[in-house]
C-alpha cells in the first residue's frame, strides 16, 4: 500500500508512509482470522496437546507480526531501522527470560523430586 | 510548548532540510525503546505465570474457573480498538479533525468495554475464592492480567488528555506527534493481549 514512496533515498527529506484504510482493513480482517483459528481448534477439542499448543503459538506469533506491518507500521521509515533493531534486540531479552526461566525451573522442579 | 506560535505555524510538517532530523521522528524511536522495556516487563510476568502455573496449593485453576465468553469478548473489542485507533491516526494524516476524533473516541469506548468485561471478570473469579492470596497461579495470573489492565486504563486517561489538548490547540506537528505515539502504544497493547489469550486463557481451558 501508499506506494508513492518509492525512493530509497535515506537524507531524511522524505516522511514516512503512513499505510492506508486498505492496509488497516486487511490486517483487521487477517487478525480477526487469525483469533479465530485457534479458538476454534481450543472450544471444539479437535487436536491433540501438542498440536493444539503449537496452533495457537503460531497463530499469536503470526498476529504479533501482522499488527507489526500493517497497524505499528515497522517497516517504514528511513534507513536504518532503528526501532525494529531495537525490537529484535527487546524480542531476544524476552525469549532469555521467558525459555530461560522455563527451562531452569523446570530442571530444579526435577532436581527436587525425591 | 517550546515552540513560539509563528514556528508551530509557517512550518511544514512535510518538509525537512536534508540532514536535519526531524524531532518527531526521535521522539518515535523514543516511543519504541519505552515499548521494548514494557516488553521485557511483560516478559518477566509471562516467565513468572509459566513457571507458577502448577502451583494451585489444591485450588481451582482457571481451567475450571474462566468465562470463555467473556474473555473472547474482551479480545474482539480490544482488537477492533486497535484498528479505530489506526483509523484515527489515518484521519489525522488527512487533517481530518473531527474524523480523527470520533475514531479516538470509539477506540476509548472499545477500551472501556474491554476493562469493565476485566474488572467483572476479575470480581467474578474473587467471588468463587480466587484472589491475589489464593495460590502462586492466582497470583502470578492477576499480577499478569492486571498489569496489562492497567496499561489500558492510562492509555484511556492519556487519550482523553490528547482529544482535549487537540480541541485547544488544534492539529499541529506536536500533537500529531502525540496521536501517533498513542497509537503505536494501542497497538501494542493488543499484541500484547494476543499473547495472553494464548498462554494464560486458551492454553489453561484446551
Amino acid at each position: 500500500m501508499a506506494d508513492h514512496n518509492n525512493t530509497h533515498n535515506s537524507h531524511g527529506g522524505e516522511r514516512h508512509e503512513h499505510g492506508s484504510v486498505k492496509s488497516y482493513v486487511i490486517g483487521y480482517i487477517i487478525s480477526i482470522i487469525l483469533t479465530i483459528i485457534p479458538l476454534v481448534v481450543v472450544m471444539n477439542d479437535m487436536m491433540g496437546r501438542t498440536a493444539t499448543i503449537a496452533v495457537i503459538m503460531v497463530t499469536a506469533t503470526l498476529q504479533f507480526l501482522v499488527q507489526l506491518v500493517f497497524f505499528m507500521h515497522i517497516r517504514d521509515g528511513e534507513q536504518p531501522r532503528w526501532n525494529a533493531i531495537t525490537l529484535v534486540f527487546g524480542i531476544l531479552i524476552l525469549l532469555t527470560i521467558v525459555i530461560g526461566s522455563i527451562w531452569i525451573m523446570g530442571n530444579n522442579q526435577i532436581g527436587m523430586r525425591m | 510548548m517550546a515552540q513560539s506560535p509563528a514556528h508551530g505555524t509557517d512550518h511544514h510538517d512535510h518538509h525537512h532540510a536534508a540532514g536535519h532530523h526531524d524531532p518527531q521522528d526521535i521522539k518515535l524511536l523514543g516511543f519504541w525503546i519505552f515499548l521494548v522495556t514494557d516488553v521485557i516487563l511483560f516478559a518477566t510476568l509471562f516467565a513468572t505465570f509459566i513457571v507458577l502455573r502448577g502451583g494451585t496449593d489444591g485450588f481451582e485453576t482457571g481451567a475450571e474457573l474462566f468465562n470463555m465468553t467473556g474473555v473472547i469478548a474482551e479480545t474482539f473489542l480490544l482488537l477492533t480498538s486497535s484498528f479505530t485507533s489506526g483509523l484515527a491516526v489515518l484521519a489525522m494524516h488527512q487533517n481530518k479533525v473531527k474524523p480523527m476524533i470520533t475514531w479516538l473516541v470509539v477506540t476509548g469506548l472499545l477500551g472501556a468495554g474491554f476493562l469493565a468485561l476485566e474488572l467483572i471478570e476479575f470480581v467474578e473469579l474473587v467471588h468463587e475464592g480466587a484472589t491475589l492470596q489464593t495460590s502462586a497461579y492466582w497470583s502470578s495470573f492477576f499480577t499478569l492480567v492486571g498489569t496489562h489492565g492497567v496499561h489500558v486504563t492510562i492509555g484511556i486517561g492519556w487519550m482523553i488528555s490528547i482529544i482535549i489538548q487537540i480541541l485547544r490547540r488544534g492539529l499541529n506537528s506536536d500533537t500529531k506527534g502525540k496521536v501517533t505515539v498513542f497509537s503505536l502504544y494501542w497497538h501494542f497493547l493488543d499484541a500484547v493481549w494476543i499473547f495472553l489469550l494464548s498462554i494464560v486463557y486458551l492454553m489453561e481451558v484446551m
